[in-house]
């Protein structure tokens, strides 16, 4: 018989988390009673504050829904509304925003593993706190993220909010000589890449297989990023369009956030769930490093998502690569606009996740109307469903700090976005 | 300070978190940053003391709630020098757009159940609220402006306030001026300096994302937008967005309503 024990665990301030949130957790006789991820992150309505603009406004104002992460926000607006005006990327523009694609995902891919999720594993509180015993993975970590950066800026001017695209393509193509510079960094960078992947494999992750439903895009032929269908490990396969006929956001009382489901349920999306439904598009240099790991995907093992994502970084710097020398033909990278009225869909794979966004226009090519569905709501369900079936298989009698710590890592492992509060709702403050 | 490492806190409001990337964008430097200060609360980077008595706060986002009112009034009295971090917290952000709309109206179509959302009728830069001791534009702020800025603290230096127009720095990069040869409408004569004149390198137009220069004529270059065939409403969308309630940029205001009338 073990006595009754009734613990509250609340982590008021969610550390290593982009955005600000909250956790609320009870556990009493041996049962969860209650669990909150509170999302304190105030609504910013950028949905309504789109109206009216002019469809040339949209990449640099949903840019700033994610500090982490616009590029993903300016890839799916901009064939959204390419769409609408029934335009073509050129091949070439295609590669390069596959480029600027790679770029977001090896610095957002890089930052969460060295700067938000790998001192869970390895028993710290930081980054630099973990720098003074690991130091060289550190600065392999953060060097990585500069990379990815850089890539960013070669086509985008600045990594933070870039300046460079815009619907039809882009505003500037960059010189031959920062080209190459760049082209040799990343060659340079590969056997990095292939010694993270053995590090993070290596790593004391916790073993804990669970029943979810992954969902990512799938392309005939690439590693998904900006096109295909979206389809799941349970049988959906539909175009993007098909979206909102499938998947819901709804309200839960006890939660701060919309939850979007699947056919009423929750699933994932993000790298674990792109690398478990795309494995056989990676290339065969980043199968063979991941064979050597001893990690084999699809995987049950949610924790297995930083090794999803340092296989992703080994897949982006290969795949930079190849585009960057293979697409050297000079000549133009915007296409002239027409704009018309319409409808039109875009879904691309943001660092954490599908990304998808609907936007109608008038005759100018006015914004009437826009919907924005960023990976992070979409999650929420799975995350909560996850920290709930985590703490009991890790056991529920544990001390508080070691439930509190296996928690924040759950949440932690999501890499949640909690600033794309396009979206968010906020519940209750309770800071105390 | 002899002997003893300055204190700093990074907090965080209503913002898209890029601001603070800046400080975690740094590369191998942020290790450095970690030796040179102390900083006792970074909730991105790992450190969680947000009522910690700090000698210098960086602080990013704009006020929407009634607890960020609290919060911020806390912040200011445990800082011996609160610096404010880009758009949002300088100058409202995107966000602060809300302020000139129906806001009732926005918020039901975007949640099924309106009630359970508490915002303050106004979104407003931190100024607005608490004294503010050096405030750092743009959207976002970059490494370069941020390490200038600490360095000239730890220093014993006032930093330097970077409030010249954009189409100095344009020049000096010998950028070829877009309004000039290309007829685009260019937000470089009334922008702030301090990205490096990006959009023009890129070719095109400037859309005033790092807010104000200081002395600013925004009526004269409304006029010549209008001679670029802009209407009433695009010259206020240039205006009136990235830094929506910085007052040099009202007169955007104005032209929006104008032409809503």
């Amino acid at each position: 018989m073990t006595e009754q024990r009734d613990i509250r665990i609340r982590v008021p301030v969610l550390a290593r988390v982009e955005g600000e949130g909250a956790l609320h957790l009870t556990i009493s006789n041996h049962r969860i009673e209650a669990l909150q991820l509170n999302i304190y992150e105030p609504p910013r309505l950028f949905e309504k504050l789109l109206e009216g603009r002019e469809y040339h406004e949209v990449p640099d104002m949903v840019a700033r829904i994610c500090g982490i992460c616009p590029v993903a926000y300016q890839m799916s607006a901009v064939t959204a509304l390419e769409q609408i005006f029934a335009m073509q990327a050129s091949p070439r523009v295609q590669a390069m925003r596959r480029v600027f694609y790679c770029g977001e995902w090896i610095q957002s891919h890089a930052l969460h593993i060295h700067l938000l999720a790998a001192p869970d594993f390895l028993g710290f509180d930081s980054a630099p706190a973990m720098a003074r015993d690991y130091p060289d993975e550190v600065r392999r970590g953060l060097r990585l993220q500069a990379l990815g950066n850089r890539l960013i800026a070669l086509l985008g001017a600045r990594s933070v909010h870039p300046v460079g695209a815009c619907v039809g393509g882009f505003h500037h193509a960059p010189g031959p000589a920062e080209t190459e510079a760049l082209v040799a960094e990343l060659e340079q960078a590969l056997p990095e890449a292939a010694a993270l992947i053995a590090w993070v494999a290596a790593l004391d992750l916790p073993d804990d297989r669970q029943d979810f439903c992954s969902v990512a895009l799938r392309h005939e032929h690439e590693y998904p990023m900006m096109q295909g269908r979206l389809v799941s490990d349970q049988g959906l396969d539909i175009a993007i369009e098909d979206y909102e006929q499938h998947f819901t956001e709804h309200q839960v009382p006890h939660s701060t956030a919309l939850h979007a489901t699947l056919e009423g349920e929750p699933y994932l999306v993000g790298p674990l769930a792109r690398v478990n439904l795309n494995s056989d598009r990676l290339p065969d240099s980043t199968l063979a490093i991941l064979a050597q790991a001893g990690i084999h995907f699809p995987s049950a093992n949610m924790f297995h998502s930083i090794v999803a994502r340092a296989a992703e970084i080994h897949f982006a710097i290969s795949e930079a690569i190849r585009l960057l020398k293979s697409s050297a033909e000079p000549g133009f990278t915007q296409t002239a606009v027409t704009p018309r009225a319409g409808t039109g869909y875009g879904c691309t794979e943001a660092p954490r996740g599908v990304l998808w966004h609907r936007y109608s226009t008038d005759a100018k090519g006015n914004i009437r109307g826009a919907r924005i569905v960023p990976p992070t709501s979409q999650n929420q369900g799975r995350i909560e469903q996850d920290i709930a079936a985590s703490l009991l298989a890790f056991g529920l009698d544990r001390p508080e700090d070691a439930l509190r710590l296996r928690a924040e890592t759950v949440i932690r492992n999501y890499d949640p976005c909690i600033s794309c509060a396009t979206h968010f709702l906020k519940l209750k403050v309770d800071r105390h | 300070m002899a002997g003893e490492k300055t204190r700093v806190a990074v907090h965080k409001f209503s913002s898209c978190d890029g601001c603070q990337l800046a400080f975690l964008n740094m590369g191998e430097a942020l290790l450095t940053l970690f030796e040179q200060v102390d900083i006792v609360h970074f909730a991105e980077a790992g450190p969680v003391d947000p009522t910690a008595v700090v000698d210098i706060s960086f602080v990013e986002g704009s006020l929407s709630t009634a607890a960020d009112l609290q919060r911020i009034r806390a912040i200011r009295a445990n800082s011996g020098f609160l610096v404010t971090i880009g758009a949002c917290a300088t100058a409202g952000g995107l966000q602060a757009l809300r302020n000139v709309a129906d806001q009732d109206d926005w918020v039901a179509s975007v949640y099924a159940t309106p009630d359970t959302i508490s915002l303050l009728d106004k979104v407003t830069p931190i100024n607005a609220q608490v004294k503010v001791d050096l405030e750092i534009h743009g959207c976002p702020v970059n490494t370069r402006q941020l390490t200038a800025a600490l360095r000239s603290l730890l220093a014993g230096v006032t930093p330097v306030d970077e409030q010249d127009k954009l189409c100095l720095e344009c020049k000096r990069r010998h950028h070829v001026c877009v309004m000039v040869t290309q007829g685009m409408p260019c937000m470089g004569p009334v922008t702030r300096t301090g990205c490096g004149a990006l959009c023009p390198g890129v070719g095109r137009d400037c859309y005033g994302c790092y807010g104000a220069a200081e002395n600013v004529n925004v009526s004269s270059l409304g006029g010549h937008f209008s001679t670029l065939q802009l209407d009433p409403a695009q010259t206020s969308h240039r205006l009136v967005s990235f830094n929506s309630a910085d007052p040099a940029f009202s007169p955007g205001l104005a032209a929006g309503v104008k032409q809503n009338d």
